[in-house]
């Protein structure tokens, strides 16, 4: 089978089954979003690929080969979390040294990309700071950096650009669609907002039901809208949610959410 | 307290003055008289200040020579320093309790890391611990002083075992709150396991480390002291002995009173400038 499989059987946590009966296959440079409502185990899915959690029945390959060794992680892997995870105690430049750590050690001839890469997202003349003294966006840009210095060829994104205001959320989206054109990493992006996951996928797994399973995979028609809150990005969701009422009943509860937050609602 | 924290507070920026009034003039020269680490020296000396006029104080009042006067056993420092005895005994008594150190902080640090990533050795060695912490200091310096002989390395052995319990403690709750989010982005983007060990976990060890060494720092000359008088033929805790016998009160608090300055220097000059390049990025 060509591309990423991820065959998942049962994920349990303390015996109650979270996950099951998942499998999903991604061609290699897809944009596939992950959505879902809060808790369903769209962060779970991604440990699991990430090689952060082996504690499932299944199994995850690439081209039918296993995608990491055991209690490993993947190689050529990008990742960005909820949080930016930047460790405090280094600088922006050094956390960014830090993922070519690996390259670094291995490779003589290798020369760190970090300078340039942190030119490209914008904090160039914030490399010598420690996290703790740039702002919640840019905190996101170091670690989407990061992510990106490896020049990964799998990039898992749990929520990035969750708890940012629009403008912010909004040029750090264009930020990753600019960096993935250059790199084009397959891409597993989780998400709870479907209209985020409209702008910048390929194919939306929904995520719901209990024990969660795919409900629908959905291929995106291409808007050509990069606005969450464009008509035209509103009515592709509405056509979307009215098309797949069960969906709609699924995801429903958090968008009235998003709503009360004012932030990136439907 | 708000007052306090207007006119000494740390954080006070001196500022010019428009005015020519005494009072300004005062408050300016107030406010300049600081050192290169700010005011707060004044603060840390005024408890030490008012004990030597307490027993300044209490010794007149006794007139006895149980109890000699401040300005006595300072007569008595000046005297010992010049004659050479007070800096060698200080010297070699040093020497050992950097030596001691050494060894229980590299020891101690080594097992408390490994008790504190790995739950079967933390249970292997657990009773150990618990054991070895209740040890009397005082059984672990006669047994090594007959096991080992009235030896340099035993006396450093003696102290240095009584120390490494504690910093083994330390070290395993500092290491169990490891940041385990952190350590995931060390596993996702496959950071080499030294390049992990130096820049992702030990940052986080560092307070825990920091306080082991402080404690330690003081633990280990006071036991050093006592292993001393037991086993050695130098060093200040022999002299004390010495003067013990000649019921010589005098010299005991001189030579007290010095090494309780060597301590409190190293804590001024190395610990503390220590812990704040530490934790300098917390800003």
């Amino acid at each position: 089978m060509k591309g990423l499989n991820i065959h998942v059987i049962e994920k349990r946590f303390d015996g109650v089954l979270v996950l099951t009966d998942i499998d999903v296959t991604i061609t290699g440079g897809e944009f596939v979003a992950v959505v879902g409502p809060s808790g369903v185990g769209k962060t779970t899915l991604l440990n699991m690929v990430a090689g952060l959690d082996a504690d499932y029945t299944g199994a995850i390959r690439y081209d039918g080969v296993p995608l990491a060794e055991p209690g490993q992680s993947p190689p050529g892997l990008g990742m960005v979390f909820q949080e930016p995870r930047l460790m405090p105690w280094l600088t922006v430049r050094d956390n960014v040294r830090l993922a070519e750590a690996e390259r670094l050690a291995r490779d003589c001839g290798y020369v760190s990309r970090a300078d340039a890469m942190l030119e490209d997202v914008g904090l160039g003349a914030s490399r010598e700071v420690w996290p703790g003294q740039l702002s919640g966006g840019m905190q996101r840009r170091a670690a989407l950096a990061r992510a990106f210095v490896v020049e990964p060829w799998l990039l898992l994104m749990d929520e990035p650009f969750v708890s940012l205001d629009l403008p912010a959320a909004n040029q750090l989206r264009e930020l990753l669609r600019r960096l993935r054109a250059r790199v084009r990493p397959l891409v597993l992006f989780v998400t709870h907002n479907v209209n985020e996951a409209l702008v910048l996928a390929d194919r939306i797994l929904f995520l719901g039901d209990t024990p969660a399973r795919v409900v629908l995979d959905y291929r995106v028609e291409q808007t050509g809208s990069h606005d969450l809150n464009s008509p035209e990005v509103a009515a592709l969701s509405r056509r979307l949610l009215a098309r797949h009422q069960g969906l709609l009943s699924e995801v429903a509860g958090v968008d009235v959410d998003e709503g009360r937050r004012g932030k990136e609602g439907l | 307290m708000r007052f306090f924290r207007r006119r000494f507070g740390p954080g006070d920026v001196p500022r010019t003055i428009g005015r020519t009034e005494p009072r300004a003039v005062a408050r300016a020269w107030w406010r300049g008289l600081r050192l290169p680490w700010g005011r707060s020296w004044l603060w840390r000396s005024a408890s030490l200040i008012g004990l030597v006029a307490v027993w300044e104080i209490a010794a007149r009042l006794a007139g006895s020579n149980m109890l000699p006067t401040p300005v006595a056993v300072l007569a008595a420092v000046y005297r010992y320093t010049r004659s050479g005895q007070l800096p060698l005994e200080l010297g070699i008594t040093l020497a050992r309790v950097v030596a001691a150190f050494v060894v229980a902080m590299t020891v101690g640090v080594v097992i408390g890391f490994m008790m504190g990533r790995s739950r079967k050795l933390n249970l292997l060695l657990d009773g150990l611990l618990v054991l070895a912490l209740n040890i009397p200091a005082l059984v672990i310096i006669i047994l090594c002083y007959l096991w080992l002989g009235l030896t340099e390395v035993a006396v450093i052995v003696a102290v240095a075992l009584n120390k490494i319990p504690v910093v083994v403690v330390t070290t395993r709750e500092g290491t169990r709150a490891i940041d385990a989010r952190l350590l995931a982005v060390a596993q996702v983007y496959h950071v080499p396991r030294t390049v992990t060990l130096y820049r992702v976990m030990l940052p986080q060890l560092y307070p825990y480390l920091m306080a082991s060494a402080r404690n330690g720092l003081a633990l280990i000359w006071k036991i050093m002291l006592v292993a001393e008088l037991l086993g050695r033929s130098n060093g200040v805790g022999f002299e004390l002995s010495v003067f013990f016998q000649f019921f010589d009160i005098t010299s005991i608090l001189a030579y007290t009173l010095a090494f309780a300055a060597v301590v409190m220097a190293i804590e001024a000059g190395v610990m503390r400038p220590l812990e704040k390049r530490l934790t300098r990025w917390r800003g």
